[in-house]
This record gives C-alpha cells, sequence and structure tokens, in this order.
C-alpha cells in the first residue's frame, strides 16, 4: 500500500495521476482498465480540490492498494472537508438529445459506471472515499 | 495537452493531443471560445488522444449545442478507451462519432 497527502488544489490532480499510474506501472494493467482509472483519479481528487475546502484550501490523502489474484486496484481518497456524499447526486439522463442535457454532472456518474465498486462513508470527520477496479 | 487549431474556410478542424482532464481542458475551451463563431463544419481530431475526463465532455457537449444553429459536428479518431466514456454517457448515441 502507497499513500499520498497532498493539497488539494486543481494543479494538484496531474501529480496525483501520475502517483497512481506509477503504482500499477509493474503490473501491466491494460490501455483500458488505465484510462478508466486515471479518468476516475481526475474526478474524484478534482471534487475535493473544488468543494472539500472551498473557499480555503486542505490536504486530501490518496491511497492505492494493488491486491493480487485477482488482480485489482484500490484507491481511498481521504478529505477532512465539509461532509459531501458524491454518489448521492442523481444520475443524469443519458437518453437527452443533446440540445436537452445539461452540460456537467458526468464526472461522478462516469466513475460509478467506470468502476468495479465505489463506496463512499463520513468516519471521524474525513470524507472516506473509495473505489475498486478489476484489471 | 497540446490543442492544435485549423481554418479551411468557414471549416474548424480542433486536434487534441495527451491528456483531457480538469487541468487542460480550459485551453480546449478557449481555442473552441476564440475560434468557433461562424463555423458552418467543426471537427474534433482526437487522434492522439490520451484520456478524456467530464471536463472534456463538458466542452464537447457545449459546442454541439453551439453547432446545432450552425452546421454539423463531428468528433474522430476516437480510440476504444476514449469510447467508452462517450459510451458510459450515452453521448454515442447523440453525437457523431468515428473510432480510430
Amino acid at each position: 500500500m502507497k499513500e499520498l497527502n497532498i493539497e488539494a488544489t486543481p494543479e494538484n490532480i496531474d501529480t496525483v495521476i501520475a502517483f497512481v499510474d506509477e503504482q500499477l506501472e509493474e503490473y501491466g494493467c491494460g490501455m483500458k482498465a488505465q484510462m478508466a482509472i486515471d479518468v476516475a483519479v481526475d474526478e474524484l481528487f478534482a471534487n475535493i480540490a473544488h468543494y472539500a475546502y472551498s473557499p480555503e484550501t486542505g490536504y486530501a490523502t490518496v491511497r492505492v492498494d494493488v491486491i493480487k489474484d485477482p488482480l485489482s486496484v484500490e484507491i481511498t481518497f481521504i478529505d477532512n472537508g465539509v461532509p459531501y456524499d458524491p454518489l448521492a447526486n442523481i444520475d443524469p439522463d443519458t437518453s437527452l438529445s443533446v440540445e436537452d442535457r445539461p452540460i456537467g454532472g458526468m464526472g461522478i456518474f462516469i466513475v460509478k459506471k467506470s468502476m468495479d465498486l465505489v463506496n463512499y462513508e463520513y468516519k471521524d470527520g474525513k470524507n472516506i472515499l473509495t473505489i475498486k477496479k478489476n484489471i | 495537452m497540446n490543442v492544435n487549431v485549423q481554418k479551411e474556410g468557414t471549416k474548424l478542424i480542433i486536434s487534441v493531443e495527451g491528456k483531457l482532464g480538469t487541468t487542460t481542458a480550459p485551453a480546449l475551451e478557449k481555442a473552441v471560445k476564440e475560434n468557433i463563431s461562424g463555423v458552418t463544419e467543426l471537427v474534433f481530431d482526437f487522434c492522439k488522444l490520451d484520456y478524456m475526463a467530464s471536463a472534456g465532455l463538458r466542452i464537447l457537449l457545449s459546442s454541439a449545442k453551439i453547432m446545432k444553429k450552425q452546421g454539423p459536428m463531428k468528433i474522430i479518431n476516437v480510440s476504444a478507451p476514449v469510447m467508452e466514456v462517450f459510451n458510459l454517457t450515452g453521448l454515442a448515441d447523440v453525437m457523431d462519432i468515428e473510432t480510430a
């Protein structure tokens, strides 16, 4: 298990993605799974960076755990910001036309759809969001 | 990420290279905003795109809304992992997308 404690700012998203990718490197993770993971990390860390401590800033912890047999990765995002369950958002209507569709609200939905498990809990003053992807 | 803008009369071709995520999407948004006026055909070339997050989708969706009044828009050379994002959100059904 590897952990990164980093200031939750949009500028640090790429650093967090690189950190996660680094942990996966030796496992020969396929392109498709890798991209799904990178997108999920982008969405979730961006959410923390934009909302958890706004208008102040704060830190977040990103924990990566690679589980062997069957190979999967578990990534946990922890912050001390305002309690916020992103999974409580209503899923967008994917059948709507271009004209009728709202511009936002797709990020968490993509994470929910592309990961094998997504879990949220608020514990000891912390938001703890865990995603798991079989690779 | 690199954004390349090419104009042929009223046809606009925007090529995106690298990672289209939260931090890089504003550069693409700027390129679209600065060039979309008067465009009658818009093409996004994703040939060298590594990944796309929802920040990228938002720009494509807002561009598509504008182009509904101006002319056709299509996204070309889309890789399988990027196509997955279009499929998951149902945008693959309402946008003109060509896979690589």
